[in-house]
């Protein structure tokens, strides 16, 4: 039987230029997205179609998601935010497709993504503010004694922020598939023990049928966890002041 | 609900003061029903994100989360200060332990028991 990690492995399948099934999952999430929205904003009706109304949810979600974090500026940022939550949506949504590779079920995908987000404050803040970002790590109120060991502390509180974006992303994929398939391999187990083991078979089946549910649950608030705290983070680069 | 014959029936009918009146109370109807919709539809706005972590799994994952990333961002400032400054292990220590008070920090504002970090104003 095979073993319940076996799901995370890479393959090469172009070896040449390290193209990998990691990759192609990748790509086939941008190229549904791309698609999809290419198709549904393609009649550009007064009133929306399905798909068309399906678009402006998600725009209008992520939207309003992002001008309340970080208010009517923060909308520049939108074009980020709006690709990184579509991304991780589909990634994790496409990986719920039984035989599908979920690319952000791997550390070095969800860390990049939260690197990108982080890179994007640190420099937007320092061009935006100049000195006055590392404001953020000095908190109002505290007693001077204290002040060092308290701003080396919101240092590391501030750079332990992509690393707990990243992990908590890529902790859910990978538990949330792990859980599935374990549920799914005692099912084989129980049937193939035979006797009166195999009347016990649909119990695990309908735990993981229970799962699936969860786990669909959990790719779509993990994707939205993730937007939001981008734009809590985006936030800080637009105003450290407060 | 009118029934659509029943309106068409309406249009063709010369209009007099009582389908004028009837008109414009339908639409005030419609206008209270549209400012109570829009109404509805901005209430659950602010309320999303409470109940965005609420299942049990969700809030574990996160505070997990929240607490490692502190503990493992000291380990790996310590092992950069100790691999450049060679002033192996103290680097290590000392960053770990504050690690795990920022982990700490981190883990208890994520739990709304200490509140989000207030920044000066006043500068």
């Amino acid at each position: 039987m095979a073993s319940p990690i076996e799901q995370f492995q890479i393959k090469p399948i172009i070896p040449a230029i390290n193209f990998t099934n990691s990759s192609l999952f990748m790509v086939g999430a941008v190229a549904v997205i791309v698609g999809g929205f290419m198709l549904a904003t393609r009649k550009r009706a007064v009133v929306p179609g399905r798909g068309q109304s399906i678009a402006e949810i998600l725009h209008d979600f992520v939207a309003g998601t992002l001008t309340d974090a970080t208010g009517r500026e923060g909308m520049k940022f939108f074009p980020l935010v709006f690709s990184l939550f579509m991304f991780v949506f589909t990634a994790n949504l496409l990986g719920m497709i039984p035989g599908f590779f979920t690319v952000t079920s791997h550390i070095i995908v969800t860390f990049a993504l939260a690197m990108l987000v982080i890179g994007t404050v640190v420099v937007y803040g320092l061009v935006k503010h100049g000195v006055h970002f590392f404001g953020l790590f000095v908190p109002s109120g505290v007693p001077s004694w204290l002040l060092p060991f308290i701003i080396v502390i919101e240092v590391i509180s501030f750079l332990s922020r992509p690393i707990s974006l990243s992990l908590r992303l890529f902790a859910n994929m990978l538990a949330g598939h792990i859980a599935l398939k374990v549920f799914g391999g005692f099912v084989v187990a129980l049937l193939g023990a035979g006797g009166a083991l195999t009347i016990l078979a649909p119990l695990p089946l309908i735990m993981a049928v229970a799962l699936m549910a969860l786990e669909f649950l959990v790719a779509a608030l993990q994707a939205y966890v993730f937007t939001v705290l981008t734009c809590i983070y985006l936030n800080d680069a637009l105003h450290p002041g407060h | 609900m009118a029934d659509p014959r029943e309106r068409s029936g309406d249009n063709e009918r010369k209009p007099d003061s009582a389908d004028d009146a009837d008109l414009s109370a339908r639409l005030k109807s419609l206008d209270a029903r549209i400012s109570q919709a829009s109404v509805h539809r901005a209430e659950p706005e602010p309320r999303s994100r409470q109940t965005s972590d609420t299942s049990a799994m969700g809030q574990a994952f996160r505070l997990s989360a929240e607490f490692v990333a502190g503990v493992v961002a000291g380990g790996v400032i310590g092992w950069l200060v100790d691999y450049f400054a060679g002033t192996s292990p103290w680097g290590l220590i000392v960053c770990l332990i504050l690690g795990f008070c920022a982990g700490m920090l981190n883990l208890m504002r994520a739990a709304g028991l200490v509140k989000p970090a207030k920044y000066d104003d006043k500068r």
